[in-house]
């Protein structure tokens, strides 16, 4: 057990865990932000996707260690009030049936439109490919993104 | 006009009695919170019957007994009501009903809910509505016919007078629940048939719905279990010494269903279980495996079938066929794999237990709960949240019992959680099946003759040996029987084929697999007769105009018959209503790459399912159901060695992934039919749709799934 100061979402937060527990569970179960989802706990499936310093994370297999003193961002905190392009556009275009892989699916597209601000469909399938959906609402997520970018979702 | 059942009637007392008890708005909320909207909660609200209830500011909820698992039930059956009710839709918002016989069966499957509902919420909103109505005429003194009602609205527009239904709802209260209903003639929907953006589509972007997973109790444990890896086996003793060693692990104990692990968070759960020793007793169950599983199916395939059903005389007309052929087909073992793995959250108490499970049948989990307990159904309450999938993996109540026996063990609230290959391991599988046909053209190229014999598995069977009746499953040849295809000898055959694999409900259910065979069969059987596969079943479907309806729709949408770009085949498809009522027909659109694998293009769609709710939702039904079928059908597989399942996670069972992902495009067929089941029906056809599709770009027909080129 160690001590590990975290900010997430901007605020500082302090948790007594072992050092090598994924930062996932830090945050689902330690801290209570149970947006970030478990899916397969091997990196294989996206559902538990974070920003650290910006960079999309699999924060299934990112020590927490790993994680102290970076820039944590999960789904909560991609906005205050579903105002992200991204959450917008994903509203506009009704994208999710069950939900459950969408916190990954649009931390990661939000991290995409970061690097790219236009991105082709070409650059769509590289950056989401990895992120499972059971439901079929890859369409849909195609569709979003590209809303988004055109609204200006590099913010 | 219908009579209201008397069912209503009391259902009015009660709920009015305990209306603003047990409020949950769109998911469940922490006791504090919940206990800050009661305090809220407007004194009298309007509840005229267990589906609705309208609070002074006009805020309309409707109770959805059914379970959420992305088909939008929380949005279609809400709509619903709010069509007779006449409701201003911008004011509608849904609750998760809690387990309780009132609302009848609560079980979600076989694409039911908005059949299911159509009549009873319909007649709920009309009735609310006519009360409304009597309350304002009441109150301004005028007859009730007088009176109209739009968006939330009562007018009286004689008199230039309007009450909003708030206004009104506490008068409404005191009027008399009408005996009889008037129903909307379908041309004045305006809310029904209209796209209408899911309700629970905005906390699915922020991270705030709360799926079973996601649910957090005051002094909580987490667990998760170990079961055996050899189906039918149990423990024959394991150390827990390693696993307790792990900080934060609190316990290791032996249950029912396996070996428990209960720690202070998931992941120490988690890492007990792989510092668990266990020996097995494996029993015979080790003994099977992909290899003598697809024996025994060879070898009930050769024995004679019970008839499911027969018309004309089909051996004289093989006998007498211009062109005969046969083929066998065959379909895997598929996992459900849901992208949140099975869990549940238990609360035992002394005799009583509360649960919350994402779970597809709130009172089954109610009865599994009460047996693992011994205490009455009544002690059990359900919490039904949102489901991470359910695709039929959550009719079963396996994950309720672990949570139960874990909560039971810890003496704690406990909310239990498999791993990924947990749930991989010991699911209920779409059952391996292989199926023989045989059909023949007469001269002129028309099919006269078609046979189908099943050879699978039966849950019934699975759950008590023995217990077929005659030795015919009807849910086995679903799909087969009943063709839309009027051949006038027809026969369908089932052979019982028992597996030790657990299997169930998966999307969709026999028909992903009968319609495979058949509509794949229905191909060669064009080809043998020298015809178009789109003309074919054309003339077939002359007396089974829904078939014949989105057959023509979809061929037109995608321009059969017209040139394609170089390197690009077509395939056609169609389904038969079969448990789900509605029709569907796919035109797939492939090309090979270089290194000979298939890429999916394009697939067209024509859907028939009636009356269509929402036009949004069934769009994204069949994405979803494509999707789904796509992924069995281009890679799914689960095999046996030892009598256990060989893949656990997603790197040995990869899935469709969005770079995968055809282009698609729906197309709805207008109808003021009822509504029909739309979950389901977009699935069966797809696989053979894509086979008939990559047949004619390779020249080899496709008999078995996953799809595969042969060198």
């Amino acid at each position: 057990m160690s001590s590990f100061s975290l900010t997430v979402n901007g605020k500082p937060s302090t948790v007594d865990v072992s050092p090598d527990m994924p930062l996932l569970w830090v945050l689902r179960d330690t801290l209570g932000l149970t947006g970030t989802k478990f899916g397969c706990g091997h990196a294989l499936c996206g559902a538990c996707t974070v920003h650290l310093d910006g960079e999309a994370t699999r924060s299934c297999v990112t020590p927490v260690s790993e994680a102290a003193g970076k820039k944590i961002t999960t789904i909560e905190g991609l906005s205050a009030d579903r105002s992200h392009p991204l959450q917008k556009a994903w509203i506009a275009v009704d994208v999710p049936q069950c939900g459950y892989c969408q916190s990954g699916q649009i931390m990661t597209a939000a991290a995409l439109l970061k690097e790219k601000p236009s991105p082709t469909d070409e650059d769509i399938d590289a950056a989401m490919s990895g992120i499972l959906c059971r439901c079929g609402t890859y369409q849909r997520i195609r569709r979003a993104i590209h809303l988004a970018a055109q609204a200006g979702g590099s913010r | 006009m219908r009579t209201l059942a008397s069912l209503t009637r009391r259902e009015f007392l009660t709920v009015t009695a305990t209306s603003g008890a047990g409020l949950i708005i769109g998911m469940y909320l922490p006791a504090a919170a919940r206990a800050d909207l009661k305090a809220a909660d407007p004194p009298s609200p309007f509840a005229p019957n267990a589906w609705l209830r309208i609070d002074p500011s006009g805020t309309v909820t409707v109770t959805v007994a059914k379970s959420e698992m992305g088909q939008g039930v929380l949005t279609s059956l809400p709509m619903i009501v709010a069509e007779e009710l006449d409701a201003d839709w911008s004011h509608m918002r849904y609750e998760q009903a809690i387990a309780d016989d009132k609302y009848g069966s609560m079980g979600t499957g076989g694409s039911r809910s908005v059949r299911g509902g159509w009549q009873t919420l319909r007649e709920a909103g009309a009735a609310a509505r006519m009360m409304l109505v009597a309350a304002a005429a009441r109150q301004w003194e005028v007859d009730s016919s007088t009176c109209t009602t739009e968006s939330g609205v009562v007018h009286h527009r004689a008199s230039g007078r309007s009450v909003s239904y708030g206004e009104i709802a506490g008068k409404a209260s005191g009027m008399t629940l009408p005996a009889k209903v008037a129903l909307k003639d379908p041309k004045d929907f305006r809310i029904i048939g209209r796209r209408t953006q899911k309700l629970d589509t905005p906390v699915k972007v922020d991270g705030s719905g709360k799926f079973g997973i996601d649910v957090r109790l005051p002094g909580m444990l987490y667990a998760t279990v170990v079961h055996p890896p050899v189906f039918g086996a149990a423990v024959k003793s394991f150390n827990p010494a390693k696993a307790k060693a792990i900080p934060g692990v609190k316990d290791v104990v032996k249950i029912e269903t396996g070996v428990a692990v209960i720690a202070r968070s998931t992941w120490e759960a988690f890492q007990g279980r792989d510092a668990l020793e266990i020996i097995w007793d494996e029993g015979d169950g080790a003994l099977a495996s992909s290899a003598t599983i697809a024996r025994s199916l060879l070898e009930a395939s050769t024995r004679p079938g019970v008839v499911a059903e027969k018309t004309g005389d089909p051996a004289a007309a093989l006998a007498s066929a211009a062109v005969k052929i046969e083929a066998a087909y065959d379909a895997p073992f598929v996992p459900h794999a849901t992208m949140e793995p099975m869990n549940c959250t238990a609360a035992v108490r002394k005799d009583s237990c509360e649960i919350w499970a994402p779970t597809q049948v709130p009172q089954g989990a109610q009865h599994e709960a009460a047996s693992v307990l011994g205490i009455p159904v009544s002690s059990v309450t359900v919490h039904t949240t949102l489901l991470g999938g359910g695709f039929g993996r959550r009719l079963q109540s396996d994950f309720v019992r672990d949570a139960v026996l874990c909560s039971k063990a810890a003496g704690a609230p406990v909310k239990m959680t498999w791993t990924r290959e947990e749930d991989m391991q010991h699911d209920f599988y779409r059952p391996v099946s292989r199926h023989i046909l045989a059909g023949g053209v007469d001269a002129s190229g028309k099919a006269i003759v078609l046979t189908h014999k099943v050879v699978a598995p039966s849950m019934g069977d699975q759950r008590q040996p023995g217990s077929l009746k005659d030795g015919l499953d009807r849910g086995a040849v679903e799909g087969a029987v009943k063709s839309v295809y009027g051949i006038p000898n027809f026969l369908v055959e089932y052979v019982l084929a028992r597996t030790p694999v657990p299997i169930g409900a998966w999307r969709s259910v026999f028909p992903s697999q009968t319609v495979f065979a058949l509509e794949c069969f229905i191909d060669e059987l064009a080809a043998a007769a020298g015809k178009d596969p789109l003309a074919f079943r054309l003339a077939l479907t002359e007396n089974t105009p829904r078939a014949h309806g989105v057959l023509e729709l979809a061929a037109e949408k995608s321009g059969w018959g017209q040139p394609v770009p170089e390197g690009v085949f077509r395939g056609i498809a169609c389904g038969p209503p079969a448990f789900f009522g509605s029709y569907v027909a796919h035109v797939a659109e492939v090309s090979l790459t270089a290194g000979k694998k298939v890429r999916l293009r394009r697939i067209v769609t024509a859907v028939d399912c009636g009356t269509a709710v929402n036009p949004e939702s069934i769009e994204a039904q069949m994405e979803g159901a494509i999707v789904y079928g796509l992924s069995a059908a281009m890679k799914e597989e689960i095999t046996i060695e030892r009598g256990r399942v060989v893949q656990g996670n997603f790197d040995d069972y990869p899935l469709l992934t969005i770079d995968e992902m055809p282009k698609v495009e729906i197309h709805i067929v207008k109808s003021t039919e009822p509504p029909d089941g739309i979950g389901e029906p977009g699935l069966p056809p797809i696989a053979p749709a894509v086979a008939n599709a990559v047949s004619a770009a390779t020249g080899k027909r496709i008999r078995s799934l996953p799809i595969r080129i042969q060198a």
